[in-house]
């Protein structure tokens, strides 16, 4: 638990493991507690109460040789602008008992035409993509990286998802924080959804979406029956009986639910609409995310807790 | 395998930094000599006896004192004629050094004798006036003037300068910079890594004091350049009352800095500390101007021991094993400083 003068509790039961040569992910919005949680696994801040063990060891006693094996990356570090790409990673690996060459790291994140570059000249990817590199710089057993991708476009994302494939593949082990379901279910083997400072779900993301009841998203828009009562809650009522329908979210206009077997369910959920009436006006079938679990579980979506965060 | 150095990458990174960055190297290198250059010549010593302004107010006899004046042997006078009002605002305003009132068969002088030279102006012009009415020597004089390098105020004022950039120096590099770090969150990835904090803290000093080599020598290059001022103490002497100096700064900025994480609040705290330093310290003008009650004060800043014994060595030729009270008491306060920094300092 972790909690600041004035009462405010960042993070409260949160317990998990992660296990060797995994990519772990903590999932969830801004402000639930994900930054806090990985700062206090690596030893820079202090829990208000208890226990962490990283690589076998709790911090407090020989740091230095714990550091040694671990690699972060801060939520933002802005790296000195007049500095070139291969004389940080110098300097990075002087810290460190052993570990890459600069060339090395260099050549692990793919900066090689940038390796004489300074920080200031490179690009929002390349810098993330050098903020791996220090992290890579001890070559460590354990990779510890908060929200790694966050403010990349869609490429740069991409280049970073493979150096990092690229580091697990070594058998090594990664915990991630992110607020993208998409890379969380991309990258890791497990995940732990959180959410205002605890873990409100925790397994591989094929389990976590099957613990939908379904691995199909189906999301109809609805006219009135005419009837005056709002479209979806009407429409609810009738598709909540039919068999293999899960979570049924009724928003407005909009009902979203889940199956397992969209080809049984749909002809069931249009002949219940038509029997009371319900006109459909549009029918969209995707396969179910991380996002959808978040959605059932919160009962709001990350943009939404995103904005709670914001307004207070 | 290739080994490594952490406090040399420190160093090599904080020097690369430094170097880089066009700003530091204005402020650092260039503004001090163009401030030698400005003050030597604001409060150049003048080399010809001085010429006397004279404002003379309009009367039947202005004439023929102007006349008087223009031609004394031994003293070059300036007279400019006015009625009586635009005269003496000629005086108080400083465009005149005295004013002459021709009235009633005798000359009044109007001056004030807090503004510089106007007494002796004064003197100068009754004198040129008596002698041509008549009045003869008493005595027979003579003048030797002396502008030797070493005993002007530029002279004075070097090693002030000297004193003022290891100050600023030792403040703002280690001050500002630490700063500037934890902003950006580089001490807190730095102490994510196996990186010892003392190696980061060496590397900061070193690197700055290293930084001060060339400063020092660009303001007494330039000193020597534009005015002929020679260093007389050795260059180990200067190079350890600058190193006594560097530390004592670099741990008062570092304590400045140990929980600081605004820009704006390290600009403030610096500035406080400087400004007293720069007011009574002696870098411009004697401290000894100040009244006797504020001595303690103004000797317990470690500035105004750094001045003195700087001028010693440097303008006196004293070595810096004599000046050891002052050394003493720079060590005492650095030693401290760095101590409640180490004590208070905030790295992540």
């Amino acid at each position: 638990m972790k909690s600041y003068r004035g009462g405010v509790q960042a993070v409260r039961g949160l317990d998990l493991e992660v296990y060797e040569g995994e990519c772990f992910g903590l999932l969830g919005p801004n402000g639930a507690g994900k930054t806090t949680t990985i700062e206090i696994l690596e030893g820079l801040l202090e829990p208000t109460s208890g226990e962490v063990h990283v690589l076998g060891r709790s911090w407090g006693s020989r740091e230095r040789e714990l550091r040694g094996r671990i690699g972060i990356s801060l939520q933002e570090t802005k790296l000195p602008e007049k500095i070139t790409v291969r004389e940080i990673l110098r300097l990075f690996r002087s810290f460190y008992p052993r570990g890459l060459e600069p060339d090395e790291t260099i050549r692990l994140v793919g900066l090689e035409e940038k390796s004489n570059a300074r920080v200031g000249k490179l690009s929002g990817g390349q810098k993330q993509r050098l903020a791996i590199a220090c992290a890579l710089a001890g070559d460590p057993d354990l990779l510890f990286l908060d929200e790694p991708t966050t403010g990349l476009d869609p490429h740069a994302r991409r280049q970073l998802w493979d150096i990092l494939k690229g580091f697990k593949s070594r058998g090594k082990t990664i915990l991630l924080t992110t607020h993208y379901m998409d890379e969380a279910e991309r990258l890791c083997d497990r995940v732990a959804i959180v959410d205002r400072g605890r873990v409100i779900a925790l397994g591989s993301p094929p389990e976590l979406i099957a613990s939908l009841g379904g691995e199909h998203v189906i999301e109809l828009t609805l006219e009135g029956n005419g009837s005056g009562a709002a479209p979806g809650e009407v429409a609810g009522e009738a598709i909540r009986e039919i068999p293999g329908v899960s979570a049924v979210r009724i928003e407005g206009k909009k009902v979203s639910l889940t199956a397992c077997e969209p080809h049984r369910a749909i002809p069931g959920i249009l002949e219940r609409l038509g029997g009371n009436g319900s006109a459909v006006s549009g029918l969209a079938m995707r396969h179910a995310s991380l996002e959808d679990v978040f959605v059932k579980l919160t009962g709001r979506s990350i943009e939404e807790a995103d904005a709670d965060v914001l307004a207070s | 395998m290739r080994t490594y150095w952490p406090v040399k990458e420190l160093f090599v990174i904080r020097t690369k930094e430094f170097f880089r960055e066009p700003d530091a190297i204005f402020w650092v290198y260039v503004s001090p000599v163009l401030l030698i250059v400005l003050l030597g010549i604001a409060f150049r010593n003048k080399e010809a006896p001085q010429e006397v302004r004279v404002a003379l107010v309009e009367s039947p006899r202005a004439e023929e004192l102007a006349r008087s004046l223009e031609t004394a042997p031994g003293g070059k006078f300036l007279v400019e004629k006015a009625p009586l009002e635009s005269a003496k605002s000629l005086g108080s305003s400083g465009k005149v050094d005295v004013v002459l009132d021709p009235r009633d068969g005798a000359l009044r002088y109007i001056y004030d004798p807090a503004r510089e030279g106007s007494e002796a102006a004064r003197l100068k012009v009754d004198a040129a006036l008596q002698a041509s009415a008549g009045r003869k020597d008493a005595v027979a004089t003579e003048t030797v003037i002396v502008t030797e390098p070493g005993s002007r105020y530029i002279d004075w004022l070097v090693p002030g300068l000297v004193g003022l950039n290891i100050m600023g120096g030792g403040l703002w590099g280690l001050g500002f910079v630490t700063v500037d770090l934890r902003m950006r969150k580089l001490l807190k990835r730095f102490v994510a890594t196996p990186m010892r904090k003392s190696d980061f803290l060496v590397a900061l000093l070193g690197s700055r004091t290293v930084f001060l080599v060339p400063e020092i020598i660009v303001i007494l290059f330039a000193g020597r350049l534009f005015f002929g001022l020679e260093t007389k103490g050795s260059v180990l002497d200067v190079a350890l009352v600058t190193l006594v100096g560097a530390i004592c700064f670099g741990g008062i900025g570092l304590l400045m800095a140990c929980r600081t994480d605004k820009i704006e609040t390290i600009n403030g705290l610096l500035n406080v500390t400087m400004l007293p330093m720069w007011l009574f310290s002696g870098v411009f003008f004697s401290s000894d101007r100040f009244p006797d009650v504020m001595q303690p004060l103004i000797q317990a800043l470690p500035l105004t021991q750094l001045n003195v014994a700087m001028r010693a060595v440097i303008l006196d030729g004293a070595s810096s094993a004599d000046q050891w009270p002052r050394l003493a008491a720079m060590t005492v306060i650095g030693a401290l400083a760095f101590a409640g920094a180490l004590r208070w300092f905030r790295w992540v």
